[in-house]
């Protein structure tokens, strides 16, 4: 009997192939728009993962003033080069410390310009930040020290003001400042914030100090921890150490900040986990409108139908036959549907993936998810209406114009 | 020997066979208490103007319908009393029909058409379409086995019906005015047609038609009137074909 059904519902598939495709079009689009969104959303989070990684797992930061909510700070005093000396004199277990102070310079070279961030600092820098070469070299701790005319530029501002020429051992001028370029930076890409990681120029501090800012502020403190070493404690170490330098009776509050890698990684990924939740909400409902459709193809395929269905009685069908066959119909294109809506969902994510930068990430549970979603909808919503056919008395479906 | 002593029992028998529509005040009397019988090889047409109650009568004998009261006997079995299931397997082994309106399905072809009762009974695929193309051949439509309903004109549309209705080979066959949207000379065809399939093969035939031509081809009228059978009368002079 199931194997009549089997025979009489592709029968009817195969005759009706505009009203099969309409069937399935719901599917397609539910089941591929939710595995797209997801499959995104994965990659996405994956990336900030990823990107935060790349910033240096075991950093924290010391910043000045007081975080008063997302990117405020309350003034304060800035810190002294003093203030990173006594960080890695006092407190154990740190890989290095690098002081930074930072603005923003047009950078000039021949006719370009472009108007970038210039990063003053020490050596340690480089692996504090996880910045590495590409070419030429980095500041020496010598050339750190006396405050020497040399830079090292990030991808981006080489590109800009240099297009293909090598830039080392050329002279760029920042400010009343004209120095070196001696190294070039590998590229980072974009931050999980959006911001180009490669559009940077760093000079040592002292240089940025004397010929650039005309102050000695260092706007930041980078502190990367040796592996194993308990970053919480070391959170506690530099507030310790901070407010004793800075003078802080214990009823203040502290006037600098100090952040963990560790958290804003947590609260990135809290982030970009709402917004999964969110695609995934988006291609939910996408695959709810594509079960009406469903349900709806349904009913006017049944209705449109009634004759056959009484044609089919009148000759001798049971009514678990019409249901049957009816049912048959139903997961077949719904399954069909589903599958395609997987072949094209994957395609989607590739191609979208690519074109957004994110990384394709396949997400086997959300793919079953979605086919099983669909081809229950199909079965659950073939059902009904299989139902109402297969009750219909034959006389009246006869009738049925 | 037997044949002359025992009394045939009839194929299809009505004993005062009431079928009421509706209730109370809309309550409407199409059959007033029928009683007929039909015996195996007849060939019986059901005339009658509309409203008269042939349509419902045609409806029971095709075991679409039940009795409101009185009994309905297909070989001796009380139709009244059997589920719709039951109904509808006595439909696929025993019976076949043919419409005014043809009733085919859309988009299938001949063959397939032919096929859709051999398929609800189960019959191999092989099986299943020599006796399909064996049906297409009786009613002269072998070239036309692939072609749709859409593709073929009204007169053969009737024959690949009258094709399903016999291929299963069943006692007995009814035509609810089966020329009425047919010219004369499809007509004749149609009339040829089952006129053959009662003597050759003798099945059984009730035939619903308000053209007293048609019926000119029954060997035995039967006449309704207000529900009730208002004349029922051999005709010696039926047309032989």
């Amino acid at each position: 009997m199931l194997g009549n059904a089997f025979v009489l519902a592709l029968r009817e598939l195969r005759r009706n192939v505009m009203r099969s495709i309409l069937t399935m079009l719901g599917i397609i689009i539910g089941v591929s728009a939710v595995i797209t969104l997801v499959t995104l959303g994965g990659g996405a989070t994956q990336q900030v993962t990823e990107q935060i990684a790349s910033l240096g797992s075991n950093l924290l930061m010391v910043t000045v003033g007081k975080r008063m909510g997302p990117g405020q700070t309350s003034g304060a005093a800035a810190f002294k080069v003093a203030d990173a000396e006594a960080i890695m004199r006092e407190i154990p277990g740190l890989a290095a410390v690098a002081p930074v102070a930072m603005g923003s310079t047009t950078a000039i070279y021949a006719n370009e310009n472009w108007s970038t961030n210039v990063t003053g600092s020490t050596e340690a820098f480089f692996p504090v930040s996880n910045q590495q070469l590409g070419l030429g070299r980095l500041f020496s701790s010598s050339e750190a020290r006396v405050g020497s005319a040399v830079c090292v530029l990030g991808q981006t501002v080489a590109t800009k003001l240099f297009g293909a020429q090598n830039p080392l051992n050329n002279r760029i001028r920042l400010r009343k400042l004209s120095c070196v370029v001696i190294g070039l930076l590998k590229s980072k890409g974009q931050s999980s914030m959006g911001s180009d990681q490669d559009d940077l120029i760093v000079v040592p501090l002292r240089t940025y100090q004397r010929r650039i800012a005309g102050n000695q502020e260092v706007n930041m403190i980078k502190v990367s921890v040796n592996d194993g070493v308990d970053t919480e404690l070391v959170k506690s170490d530099l507030e310790r150490v901070m407010r004793s330098r800075r003078h802080l009776a214990a009823n203040e509050d502290n006037n600098f900040t100090v952040l963990d890698m560790k958290e804003i990684a947590a609260m990135l990924s809290t982030t970009t986990r709402t917004m999964t939740s969110l695609l995934s909400a988006v291609g939910a409902v996408s695959l709810l409108v594509g079960g009406i459709g469903i349900m709806n193809i349904m009913l006017v395929s049944v209705t449109e139908r009634t004759r056959e269905i009484g044609i089919r009685l009148a000759i001798g069908a049971l009514e678990r036959e019409v249901l049957l066959q009816f049912l048959v119909e139903a997961v077949v294109l719904s399954s069909l549907g589903g599958l395609i809506g997987i072949a094209l969902a994957l395609v989607g994510s590739v191609a979208l993936s690519g074109l957004l930068e994110v990384p394709f990430v396949f997400q086997a549970d959300i793919v079953l998810v979605a086919f099983l979603f669909s081809a229950s909808v199909g079965v659950v919503f073939g059902y009904f209406p299989a139902r109402k056919a297969a009750q219909l008395d034959p006389i009246d479906a006869l009738r049925h114009e | 020997m037997s044949d002359l002593t025992e009394p045939v029992t009839p194929l299809l028998e009505l004993r005062g066979v009431t079928k009421i529509y509706g209730s109370g005040d809309a309550e409407m009397k199409a059959l007033a208490g029928v009683n007929l019988s039909i015996y195996p090889g007849e060939f019986v047409a059901v005339m009658g103007a509309s409203g008269s109650g042939k349509s419902t009568c045609m409806n029971i004998l095709g075991c679409l319908d039940t009795p409101s009261a009185g009994h309905y006997l297909f070989q001796g079995i009380d139709v009244g009393a059997l589920s719709r299931n039951q109904r509808a397997l006595l439909r696929r082994h025993y019976l076949g029909f043919v419409f005014q309106g043809f009733n085919l399905l859309n988009r299938t072809s001949a063959l397939e058409n032919v096929e859709l009762p051999l398929i609800y009974r189960g019959t191999a695929a092989e099986t299943r379409h020599r006796l399909a193309r064996e049906a297409l051949q009786a009613v002269g439509l072998s070239d036309r086995e692939g072609h749709t309903p859409g593709e073929l004109s009204g007169g053969q549309q009737q024959r690949v019906a009258i094709a399903r209705a016999i291929v299963t080979g069943p006692k007995l066959l009814l035509a609810d005015e089966p020329t009425g949207n047919l010219d004369s000379a499809r007509s004749l065809e149609i009339m040829a047609l089952l006129t053959a399939f009662n003597r050759d093969k003798g099945i059984t035939v009730v035939m619903v038609t308000h053209e007293p031509d048609m019926a000119a081809y029954a060997r035995r009228v039967v006449l309704f009137k207000d529900g009730l059978i208002a004349n029922d009368q051999p005709q010696a002079g039926a047309i032989p074909c």
